[in-house]
C-alpha cells in the first residue's frame, strides 16, 4: 500500500504515552495513537474506553497528565482549544458546541480574529464556498435553535473547516442521524479525504468503521489495544478487541406467544410548547407478549408519546385505551386527562423507564432503597414509611441484575450509567407491569450492560408484558422488535415488520417519505 | 394644557429618576451577558455612592477647589470602586467558583454596609453633616443650553437635564452597538450563552467574564454616585440608594437584556418611582405610590415569562460557573 502514495507514510499526529486521570479514575494510561495524512481513522472503543478523552486532549479541552504529542513531526503542547486549531486540528463534539441563539454564520465565525465589526456578507459568501466545495447544504442565516440535528452537525463541521482544519475529529457523528444522512456524511468525509485532510472518526458502530475508514485504532478501558487495517478486520474481530473477549452479538427475539391487545392509542394529538403538533393523529396498538419498537429521528415525538401514555403530558385530542379488568369485566379504560397517580389507582399496571434517567427516573442524591420506596410508599397506610420492604427489593435487584454498588445505601449518582439503568429498569419491572415503556434504555451503556437490558426486556415479553421500546440504534431496534413503528415529525409514517423491511426503507420512513413496496405495511 | 404640563414635567422627572437605573441596568446587562448573575448591584451602588461623595468632598477640602475637578474625582473614584466590587465578585465566582447567587447577595449586604459605614465616618469627619460646595453641586445640576431650554415642551423634554443623563444614554447606545455588531461583542455573548462553545472556539472565557463583570460593576458604581451627587445633591443620606439596585436587576429582565430597550424601560420605572410627586391622586396614601415600581416589576416578571422569545431570554449560562474539565 505504501508505494501507491505520492509521499511516504507521514504521520500528521502522533501521541505517545498519554496518561490522564480524573480524580481517582484513570481515564487513559500509556495510550499510543497515530494518524496519517489523508486517511480516515476509526477510533473504536466502548463507553468509558477513553476515546473521547484522548481526542479532547488532542483538541485542547483536557490537558494530559503525561505524554507527548507530535503534530507534523513537531513536539507540541496543546493547552487550550485555540492551540489546537492553530495546529489546524478541529473537533466536532458529540454534544454540539454551538450557541443556540446565534445564526449558523455567527457560530462559524465565533472567536476568530478580524476587523472590529463582522462583514456579514463576506462571511456568508465564504461559508457557501466551503459548503459547495464538499457538498454540504446550509443556510448561513438560520438560527441554530431552528435547526435539525443533522444541520447542527453540518455547522460544526463547516466551523472546523472555516478555521482551516486539516485534521478533523468527529465524535460519534452518526449517533443522531438517519441512515440517509449518515451516507451523506460519509460521502462528505470521503470528499475531505480526497482533499488530503485527515479524519478521526470516534464511534462504537462497527458497520460504520468497516464502511468508511482506512484503519482502526481500538481502545479498551483507557488502554491502547491495537491498530489494524480496516480491510483485514471483521465485525467479530473488532468486537473481540473492543470487549477483550469473545461475545455473542445476537440479540434474541423469541416468537411472540399469547398475543393479546393491551393498549390502543387512537388519533392521539398533543401540542408542543410553541403550539405546534408534537404528535399528530397517532394511532397504534400494543399487544402483550410482543415488543413494539419505535424508531424516528430524535425529536420526532417519541418523548411526548411516552409521556402522554404515562399521564405526564397534556393530550389535545384522541384517546389512550388500556385493557383493564373492573369487577371481572374487561373494559377499555381511557386514561387521557389522568395523572400517573390516578392511573395507578385505576389498577393499571404501567411502568415507564424515561430517557432522562437521573432527572425523571431516579433521584440522584437518594440511595437505591429510597428510590425504590418512591414507587411503594403509598401502598402502606400510616404516618411512617416502610423502608424494610424497599430494602429487600433493593437487595434482591442487586443480586439478580449484578448491580455494582458498595451497598444499597449509596446515592444513585455515584453509580455508573449501566448500573443506574439496571436499578431503574429493575425497579419498574418489580412492579409487575402489563405495559412496560422504555425510552433509549441502552444509551450510554457498554455492550455487556446493554445485553443485560435486552435480556430483561425479552424476559418481560415472554411473561406476556407489552413492551414499547424507543430506541435510536436502528440495528438494535430491528433485531429486538416484533413490530416497528416509525415516527416522523409527530406522525406515524409506518408500522412495519422489521424482519422483512430493509434498513433503507425504514430510513426513508424516518424522513417522512412513504415506501413503495407494500410488503412492510402488511404487518399493521 | 395643565394636564399636558403635568405629563411633560413628569416625563422630565422620570428621565432624571431613571438615569441611575439606566446606568445600573446596563452594568448588569453587561455582567449577565458574560454569564454572571450579579445580585449585588444594590451594594455596588452604595459603594459607588459613598466613594463618589467622599472623593468630591475630599478633593474640595484638600485642594480647595470646587466644580469640575471634584466632579472628575467623584466620577473616576466611583467608577473604580464599582470596578473593584465587580472584581471581587469575579474572583469569587470565576476563579474560586463560588455560588453566584450567594456571592451576589453577600456583595449586596457588604456594599450596603460599606456605604453606610463610610457615610457615617464621612459625616463625623465633617462634623455631623457632609455636603459638597455650591460650585460642585452646580456642575451636577442641569446643563445650561441657553435658549433651547425655553422652547415649549421640547425644552423640558430634552434640554433640562444634567450631563449624566446624556452620558447614560450614550453608554446604552454604545453597549448595544458593541454587543450586536462587534466581534468582541459576539464573543462576549457566546461566553454568556455557552462558555464551553466559546472556549472551544478559542475565546478566553475567564478574561471576558472578568472584564465584563468589572466594567459592569463600574457602571453600577456610577449609578450609585448619581444617587448621592445628583439625587441627594452631594449630601450623605443613609438610605440614598433605597432599593434602586434591586430595581435595576428587575429592569434587566424588563429590557430583555437589550441596552437600548433599557433606555425606555428605565424611564418608565423612573416615572413610577416619582409618580407621588408629579401625579397626585387625592386620597392615595404615599405607601401605595412607593409600591408602584415593585408591583410593575412583578407584573413584568410574569409577562416576560409568558412571552418566550429565544433571543430575548436570559443568556443561557447565567448563574452557572464554568470549569473546562468538568465531566
Amino acid at each position: 500500500m505504501l508505494d501507491t502514495k505520492p509521499i511516504t507514510v507521514d504521520n500528521v499526529v502522533e501521541m505517545h504515552h498519554i496518561c490522564k486521570s480524573f480524580g481517582t479514575v484513570q481515564a487513559l494510561s500509556d495510550v499510543h495513537f497515530e494518524l496519517r495524512r489523508g486517511e480516515i481513522l476509526s477510533l473504536l472503543g466502548e463507553n468509558g474506553s477513553g476515546k473521547t478523552t484522548l481526542m479532547n486532549i488532542l483538541s485542547g479541552i483536557y490537558f494530559p497528565d503525561a505524554g507527548e504529542i507530535y503534530v507534523n513531526g513537531n513536539l507540541v503542547t496543546i493547552r487550550q482549544p485555540k492551540d489546537a486549531f492553530d495546529l489546524k486540528i478541529g473537533m466536532v463534539h458529540q454534544h454540539f458546541k454551538l450557541v443556540d441563539v446565534f445564526s449558523a454564520a455567527e457560530n462559524i465565525v465565533l472567536g476568530l480574529p478580524g476587523g472590529r465589526t463582522i462583514n456579514r456578507r463576506a462571511l456568508t459568501r465564504h461559508v457557501r464556498e466551503i459548503a459547495d466545495q464538499y457538498g454540504f447544504e446550509i443556510d448561513p442565516d438560520k438560527k441554530v435553535y431552528d435547526m435539525s440535528v443533522s444541520e447542527k452537525q453540518t455547522v460544526e463541521i463547516i466551523k472546523a473547516l472555516y478555521r482551516g482544519a486539516d485534521i478533523l475529529v468527529l465524535d460519534e457523528p452518526t449517533a443522531v442521524l438517519t441512515p440517509q444522512e449518515t451516507d451523506k456524511l460519509f460521502d462528505i468525509m470521503r470528499a475531505m479525504k480526497k482533499d488530503n485532510k485527515s479524519i478521526i472518526l470516534i464511534t462504537h458502530k462497527l458497520n460504520e468503521v468497516l464502511a468508511v475508514s482506512d484503519r482502526v485504532t481500538v481502545l479498551r478501558k483507557g488502554e491502547y489495544i491495537d491498530t489494524v487495517l480496516t480491510k483485514d478486520a471483521t465485525i467479530q474481530s473488532l468486537t473481540d478487541m473492543m470487549v477483550g473477549r469473545s461475545v455473542s452479538l445476537e440479540i434474541d427475539c423469541p416468537v411472540p406467544q399469547n398475543v393479546e391487545p393491551i393498549l390502543k392509542v387512537q388519533s392521539l394529538t398533543v401540542l408542543n410548547q410553541d403550539g405546534g403538533k408534537a404528535l399528530d393523529d397517532v394511532t397504534f396498538g400494543v399487544n402483550g407478549g410482543e415488543i413494539l419498537g419505535i424508531a424516528g429521528i430524535s425529536g420526532s415525538g417519541q418523548r411526548e408519546l411516552c409521556e402522554a401514555i404515562a399521564g405526564l403530558y397534556p393530550v389535545t385530542g384522541g384517546s389512550i385505551l388500556y385493557k383493564n379488568v373492573v369487577d371481572g369485566h374487561e373494559v377499555d379504560e381511557n386514561v387521557v386527562g389522568l395523572n400517573p397517580n390516578d392511573i395507578v389507582k385505576k389498577g393499571i399496571a404501567l411502568a415507564f423507564v424515561p430517557e432522562d434517567r437521573l432527572g425523571m427516573g431516579l433521584v440522584p442524591s437518594l440511595n437505591m432503597v429510597d428510590n425504590i420506596m418512591l414507587k411503594h410508599y403509598r401502598k402502606k397506610k400510616g404516618f411512617l414509611v416502610d423502608r424494610r420492604t424497599s430494602r429487600e427489593i433493593a437487595e434482591r435487584l442487586v443480586d439478580e441484575l449484578q448491580i455494582v454498588t458498595p451497598d444499597v445505601f449509596t446515592p444513585i449518582r455515584k453509580l455508573s450509567g449501566g448500573n443506574v439503568q439496571k436499578v431503574l429498569v429493575g425497579r419498574e419491572i418489580d412492579t409487575h407491569p402489563r405495559l412496560l415503556m422504555v425510552a433509549y434504555p441502552v444509551r450510554g451503556l457498554d455492550i455487556n450492560s446493554s445485553y443485560t437490558i435486552y435480556n430483561l426486556l425479552n424476559e418481560q415479553k415472554e411473561k406476556g408484558v407489552a413492551v414499547i421500546f424507543i430506541g435510536e440504534d436502528l440495528d438494535v431496534l430491528m433485531e429486538i422488535s416484533d413490530r416497528l413503528l416509525v415516527l416522523s415529525g409527530g406522525r406515524v409514517t409506518g408500522i412495519v415488520d422489521p424482519r422483512c423491511t430493509s434498513k433503507q426503507d425504514i430510513g426513508l420512513l424516518m424522513l417522512g417519505q412513504s415506501i413503495d413496496n407494500e410488503k412492510g405495511a402488511d404487518a399493521v | 394644557m395643565k394636564t399636558l404640563m403635568i405629563i411633560i414635567n413628569w416625563i422630565n422627572a422620570a428621565v432624571l429618576a431613571g438615569t441611575p437605573l439606566l446606568l445600573a441596568t446596563n452594568g448588569e446587562i453587561l455582567t449577565e451577558k458574560s454569564g454572571n448573575l450579579n445580585l449585588g448591584v444594590e451594594g455596588q451602588m452604595y459603594m459607588g455612592a459613598v466613594t463618589g461623595l467622599a472623593a468630591a468632598w475630599l478633593t474640595e477640602r484638600w485642594f480647595g477647589v470646587g466644580g469640575i475637578i471634584p466632579l472628575i474625582a467623584a466620577v473616576v473614584f466611583a467608577f473604580l470602586m464599582g470596578c473593584i466590587s465587580g472584581l471581587i465578585y469575579s474572583v469569587l465566582t470565576v476563579t474560586l467558583r463560588a455560588n453566584q447567587n450567594v456571592t451576589g447577595l453577600t456583595l449586596a449586604i457588604f456594599g450596603t454596609g460599606f456605604g453606610q459605614f463610610f457615610g457615617e465616618v464621612l459625616s463625623n469627619e465633617a462634623g455631623g453633616y457632609v455636603t459638597v460646595g455650591a460650585e460642585t453641586k452646580h456642575v451636577f445640576g442641569n446643563i445650561n443650553f441657553g435658549s433651547l431650554t425655553e422652547i415649549p415642551v421640547i425644552g423640558t423634554l430634552f434640554f433640562r437635564y444634567n450631563w449624566l443623563v446624556y452620558f447614560a444614554i450614550i453608554v446604552a447606545v454604545i453597549l448595544g452597538w458593541f454587543l450586536n455588531k462587534t466581534r468582541k461583542g459576539l464573543s462576549l455573548r457566546a461566553v454568556g450563552e455557552s462558555p464551553a462553545t466559546a472556549d472551544s472556539a478559542g475565546i478566553n472565557v475567564t478574561r471576558y467574564k472578568y472584564i465584563a463583570t468589572t466594567i459592569g460593576g463600574g457602571l453600577c458604581g456610577l449609578a450609585g454616585m448619581y444617587m448621592s451627587m445628583v439625587n441627594q445633591k452631594g449630601i450623605w443620606v443613609t438610605n440614598c440608594v433605597s432599593g434602586y439596585g434591586w430595581l435595576a436587576i428587575a429592569l434587566v429582565i424588563f429590557s430583555t437584556w437589550s441596552p437600548l430597550r433599557a433606555i425606555y424601560s428605565s424611564i418608565i420605572f423612573g416615572g413610577l418611582s416619582v409618580m407621588y410627586m408629579r401625579v397626585p391622586i387625592p386620597g392615595m396614601p404615599m405607601a401605595i405610590y412607593m409600591m408602584f415600581p415593585y408591583i410593575a416589576t412583578i407584573l413584568v416578571l410574569i409577562l416576560t415569562s409568558i412571552r418566550q422569545i429565544k433571543e430575548h431570554a436570559q443568556p443561557a449560562s447565567t448563574g452557572l460557573n464554568y470549569y473546562r474539565e468538568e465531566r
